[in-house]
């Protein structure tokens, strides 16, 4: 498969371990910021591969975990709503809400249906125009622009049964907010090739710069991270910070301009809270005004709900790198896939399902 | 391998009086007794299903009998490469198989839902016919009945399935030992994606067509030629991987794969990259692997690539001593432990 099988090159991976290995002299924290790069690591099991004084650390790019318990309560409000058909992607409907899951959600009487594309929301709208459709626009900048052509379209077409469900992130807010915290343990950032794909990486400068880190815009096939992993460590032995970009063959300094437009058009930045770690300031992408009328938050009476997060779960410090899955007394005892305590055991992408899976 | 010249036939139901299935005919009455009559009746006729009993009267000359049942929901009835009727036929046809057995006969029972088309009903009751025909089994004993709208998905299927094992060898996990070999008969994948595909809408540059097939013949081929099989299984839901840890959980004994060496087709490792899918947990039809001694091995691939549904065979991993537990190796020399899903895999959203 072109653009992945000479990423997957076992000749040129066991090139660049050495160099690894041979540039590595004292211990650093490096963070991936995707969940997809944190999957990938466990699953070709890289991490096993690497020099033992690189620590690797879980960031928050995972947008089912880091997914507000709140908006995952509105949800399920919702997807219970009698004339509602509620569309999300797949990754979402096994996420534990306050009380409980999309999937239960259904299993009671709920019409949820998972979706491929946001497009296939608004065609169900189409072909449902007795039901309220309510697309879970979630995600961060990769998803972003997608979720934006969709509320232009529903726009176009005046899909009024058509509303969205919004809890858009972006990462460099998260960064920022990590390198500022006191117990920030991160050396340098393995930046997530996709969102960089859509945003580019220029947002990045100013942050490498304030707090003297490297960044390294990676990808995520197994050469992609390796050489992500060189890069940043390579800045670190020789005390040089500054923004790189790994993933060339996608990922420009400007990123893609159009798709950014969109996103700008739609979404406007507001301080907006992360499951487990808390307000971020300019985090969240909801809404602008002139879309009011495709907002669920505004279209539907969602009454407030009392949220407990699972007093037990350490996720918030996971995804911000102070602590490992395994750090946990309830990893893969109390909290397992089948009975998660938090969104890092339940996601495809979270960092704790990832252990689990590959029994680290 | 669906005989889809006899689908010209018209359906014996006169479409003008009755072109969906009704609560009546599921009611015993004169409408149920015209279905079975008159559709299903001609379809499946044999020395067995003529007896006037509700029950067959079947004779066996082995020692040991295998018996196993099987129901089939699938959205939507037709998927490219098969459909539920030919899948409820090979689907316990295989289980059968799988147990060392040569299967013979099948029974055939359908809830359909109030409101399926009868040309629909029909189509499925002949693709049943020519799965059995093509597995060389026969259905000896059936049942219908009809449910109300929205109480049923159009149609489910159970088939169960009697087959006859005529050797000593004991095919079970408990057989397999330290050192045995693993073989697959084909590439991974294409039953899961074709329905996925198909169901969704998710066009791919050419179309995926599932494995769907009967397995009885390469089984039968490998007896015949005297492989010492330890243990087989079909990879059906759940995939390779779910097949392999149930066997290395009730074994107790540990499974190596070497994954570089199992084969996966172009289009289904691209539609998996693009779902986030591992191919390895996708669910196939047509395919099984077989525990072999190491000194069978070669016998058993030569063999299975002789046989039209084997010519893909190849080795892919071997069991070995330690934790009983599923390992698989890539070509980075690092190795992941494989576990089941909780549930089964969701589509990703980035």
């Amino acid at each position: 498969m072109k653009f992945v099988d000479e990423f997957r090159d076992a000749a040129a991976v066991k090139k660049i371990l050495p160099r690894i290995h041979g540039v590595t002299t004292q211990p650093w924290n490096i963070m991936e910021i995707c969940g997809g790069q944190t999957h990938a690591f466990l699953r070709y099991g890289i991490d096993k591969l690497l020099p033992e004084e690189i620590t690797l650390l879980h960031g928050p790019g995972c947008p089912v975990c880091v997914t507000p318990l709140q908006q995952i309560d509105k949800a399920l409000q919702l997807a219970a709503m009698e004339n509602v058909i509620f569309c999300s992607f797949g990754d979402m409907v096994r996420v534990p809400g306050s009380r409980e899951d999309l999937l239960s959600v259904k299993a009671r009487g709920g019409d949820v249906r998972i979706v491929y594309s946001p497009i296939d929301a608004l065609k169900i709208a189409m072909t449902h125009p007795d039901k309220d459709v309510v697309f879970f626009a979630i995600g961060f900048e990769t998803t972003a622009p997608a979720n934006a052509m969709v509320i232009l379209q529903a726009e176009a077409k005046k899909q009024r049964n058509f509303t969205a469900l919004c809890s858009q992130v972006v990462a460099p807010a998260a960064m920022e907010t990590i390198l500022a915290s006191p117990t920030n343990k991160v050396d340098g950032f393995l930046a997530a090739g996709h969102v960089c794909s859509v945003m580019g990486y220029h947002e990045y400068i100013p942050l490498a710069e304030k707090y003297k880190i490297p960044i390294v815009v990676t990808g995520f096939e197994p050469l992609d991270l390796l050489c992500g992993v060189f890069a940043c460590v390579k800045q670190l032995q020789e005390q040089r910070y500054g923004v790189e970009n790994q993933y060339r063959r996608s990922v420009t300094r400007a990123g893609n301009i159009p798709a950014q437009e969109t996103m700008k058009k739609v979404f406007h930045l507001v301080d907006w809270p992360w499951r487990g770690i808390g307000m971020i300031p300019r985090s969240g992408l909801v809404l602008r005004d002139e879309y009011a009328e495709y907002d669920a938050e505004k279209r539907f009476q969602l009454h407030d709900i009392e949220v407990q997060e699972s007093k037990e779960c350490i996720a918030g410090l996971i995804l911000q790198g102070v602590k490992k899955p395994l750090d946990c007394s309830h990893f893969g005892t109390a909290c397992t896939p089948d009975h998660p305590l938090g969104a890092t055991m339940v996601s495809s992408e979270g960092a704790c399902a990832g252990y689990f899976e590959y029994k680290r | 391998m669906n005989n889809k010249a006899n689908f010209h036939l018209s359906c014996p139901i006169p479409i003008s009086r009755y072109p969906r299935v009704t609560m009546a005919h599921g009611g015993g009455g004169r409408l149920s007794h015209q279905l079975i009559a008159e559709m299903f009746q001609p379809l499946f006729a044999n020395e067995f299903s003529k007896a006037e009993h509700d029950g067959a009267l079947l004779p066996t000359t082995s020692k040991n009998i295998a018996f196993t049942t099987d129901s089939h929901v699938i959205r939507p009835l037709f998927f490219p490469g098969g459909d539920i009727g030919s899948l409820a036929v090979y689907g316990t046809v295989n289980d059968l198989a799988m147990c060392g057995a040569k299967p013979l006969y099948l029974s055939l029972s359908l809830i359909i839902e109030e409101g399926l088309p009868m040309e629909t009903l029909w189509r499925i009751a002949q693709s049943i016919k020519t799965a059995a025909e093509t597995a060389g089994v026969r259905i000896v004993t059936g049942d219908t009945k009809v449910v109300n709208r929205a109480t049923g998905d159009e149609l489910f299927i159970n088939t169960a399935g009697i087959g006859a094992i005529d050797h000593a060898l004991a095919i079970q996990p408990s057989s397999i030992q330290s050192g045995d070999q693993i073989i697959l008969n084909g590439d991974l994948g294409r039953h899961g994606i074709a329905v996925l595909a198909h169901r969704e809408g998710l066009a791919f540059e050419s179309e995926i067509e599932s494995d769907c097939a009967p397995l009885n013949g390469i089984v039968q081929a490998l007896l015949q030629a005297r492989i010492p099989i330890h243990c087989l299984r079909d990879l059906t839901r759940g995939g390779l991987v779910s097949a392999l840890v149930e066997i290395a959980t009730t074994s107790g004994k540990r499974i190596e794969l070497n994954e570089p060496a199992i084969p996966v087709r172009e289009d289904i490792r691209g539609a998996c990259e693009i779902l986030g899918f591992d191919p390895l947990f996708v669910a196939n039809e047509g395919r099984f692997i077989a525990f072999v001694p190491p000194d069978s091995a070669a016998a058993a691939i030569e063999t299975m690539r002789a046989h039209p549904l084997g010519a893909g065979a190849v080795q892919i991993g071997q069991v070995t001593e330690g934790e009983a537990r599923v390992l698989a190796r890539n070509i980075f020399g690092g190795s992941r432990i494989l576990d089941m899903f909780s549930g089964e895999q969701l589509p990703r959203i980035c």
